[in-house]
């Protein structure tokens, strides 16, 4: 029995680094971390309204996510203000509110802890097949956005003119950024989602030499620093979520002397 | 279509950003084989005109026609490539078309930088990239290039054999060309038709006529406008990107 538990919890967090590690990328290469976090924290809205329409709670974060990027969306068109202070603004008060609709919700008992900082341990069957969905989505929509993708990153109005929908293409990452967010919230919690995303692909950069070759380490580092949390979590009996983002900042440590003899050898 | 040569033309393009009118009833048009220079000051509506002609932006109101099945090369004002995104030239050739590998080193031997293909870009130069963006329009055989401030980032004497470049191109592939820019004195040789605009089109015509236009006088200043005669002398040498006097060209 308690293996079974370790396995699915490595099998949980496995499937959430490999699906993060290509969004990750295009989430460092297009400047969205804060955009990530702002997602990340209104997933605990979804929660609350998971709960309060009787929805799994994944669908509820799904929602809740969309709906944060489709304001930002709006805002960016109407407001004065920078990109970073709506950004702010948004997270911020999706999360507080998440607290606030959660906390009326006594007959629900909510695990306001896991929710926050995850809980790999408590993964079960249902939490297994969620995350395996999830993988399987990102994966395949990626393999068709990938190049479409890339284009826009580079300059948004060079792809427009050259017949890219770039719109539907910016709309379509953000839904799997929020498919991503559900995921990853049983793994490290609503508080560190975007280190997933962010911390295995900035460490993959020296390594890489193509987009490809990136998203391809940092879904290899993602891989480890959950196997090396994971282990920690359980021979030190510490937090499993913080223990796996520990593991991927120690990789990224590593990584900055590693990167620069890299760099340095002759190609 | 106003004409079977033009390849594309504004008529009464009006468009507000916020509060400002920033074209105000814009016509312009661009022929087969043409190259029309945009000038005007910061904030004229240059680059905004051209989104409006690539459909980047819709106009309030005004019509944007186009000949049918256009191929259009666009050279945006800036392409920052993020030194985070590990990306070769040869990648942003092919981010929106495929093209084989001799496709890709033939482009770029146009543009004078095929050594550069395996290249990462965010650690070309300002000139090399402008030079890597232009083979990268030419790869999808276009009818007209529309180029925002082409030589951005291009050293004071790149900047000339950067026109000269655009003019060659112009001549070998017949393509009309729009392009955006601040250098009069070095644009005004390599034009035949400049169009003054300042939220509306101020004077146009050939570069000569404009150059003694009050209106184009009125906008940059006597001194301006006097430094166009010291500049149109006849090029009897080019200079190569480091400023060298070159060969020259068939």
């Amino acid at each position: 029995m308690s293996e079974e538990f370790i396995l699915r919890a490595l099998a949980a967090g496995i499937g959430v680094a490999l699906l993060s590690a290509p969004l990750g990328c295009f989430v460092v290469w297009r400047r969205m971390a804060y955009f990530g976090e702002a997602l990340a924290h209104s997933a605990l809205l979804g929660v609350a309204l998971g709960v309060l329409l009787g929805l799994a709670p994944t669908l509820g974060i799904v929602a809740a996510c969309m709906a944060v990027a489709l304001l930002l969306f709006g805002l960016q068109r109407r407001s004065d203000l920078a990109t970073d202070t709506l950004l702010g603004i948004l997270s911020h008060a999706a999360l507080a509110s998440g607290l606030v609709a959660l906390s009326f919700m006594q007959d629900v008992r909510v695990d306001l802890f896991g929710y926050l900082f995850g809980d790999l341990l408590a993964v079960g069957r249902t939490d297994l097949a969620w995350i395996g969905a999830a993988l399987g989505v990102v994966l395949l929509a990626l393999l068709r956005l990938w190049r479409p993708l890339l284009a826009v990153t580079v300059h948004a109005d060079l792809a427009a003119a050259e017949g890219l929908p770039v719109e539907r293409i910016r709309l379509a990452f953000m839904l799997l950024i929020a498919v991503a967010t559900a995921a990853a919230m049983k793994v490290v919690g609503v508080l560190l989602v975007t280190s997933l995303l962010v911390i295995p692909a900035a460490t993959a950069r020296r390594f890489a030499r193509n987009p490809e070759q990136m998203a391809l380490i940092a879904a290899l580092l993602g891989v480890l620093a959950v196997v090396f949390g994971l282990g920690a979590s359980l021979r030190w009996d510490t937090p499993s979520g913080p223990s796996i983002v520990v593991a991927a900042a120690l990789l990224f440590a590593l990584s900055l002397p590693l990167g620069l003899a890299f760099a340095r050898a002759p190609r | 279509m106003v004409d079977a040569r033009t390849l594309i033309a504004g008529h009464r393009l009006t468009l507000r950003l916020g509060r400002h009118l920033v074209l105000n009833g814009v016509g312009i048009a661009v022929d087969a084989g043409q190259i029309v220079t945009l000038i005007g000051p910061n904030g004229a509506g240059k680059s905004t005109l051209v989104k409006c002609l690539l459909g980047l932006l819709q106009p309030e109101s005004g019509t944007v026609e186009r000949q049918p099945g256009l191929r259009i090369g666009y050279l945006p004002q800036r392409v920052p490539v993020d030194p985070v995104l590990p990306l070769d030239v040869g990648r942003l050739l092919t981010l929106t078309r495929r093209a084989s590998a001799a496709e890709q080193r033939g482009v770029l031997e146009e543009v004078g930088v095929a050594h550069l293909l395996r290249a990462q870009v965010s650690e070309l130069s300002g000139g090399e990239l402008q030079r890597v963006l232009l083979g990268r329009a030419l790869l999808g055989h276009p009818d007209l290039l529309v180029l925002d401030e082409p030589t951005q980032g291009v050293d004071f004497s790149g900047q000339s054999e950067f026109y000269r470049l655009i003019a060659r191109l112009r001549e070998r592939h017949g393509c009309g060309v729009l392009m955006v820019s601040h250098d009069l004195h070095l644009v005004m040789a390599a034009t035949d038709r400049v169009i003054c605009l300042n939220q509306h089109v101020c004077c146009a015509g050939e570069p000569e006529s404009v150059r003694q236009h009050p209106e184009y006088l009125a906008l940059f200043g006597p001194r301006v406008a006097a430094n166009l005669a010291v500049y149109a002398h006849h090029h009897d040498h080019a200079h190569d990107l480091s400023g060298a006097v070159a060969e020259p060209h068939e």
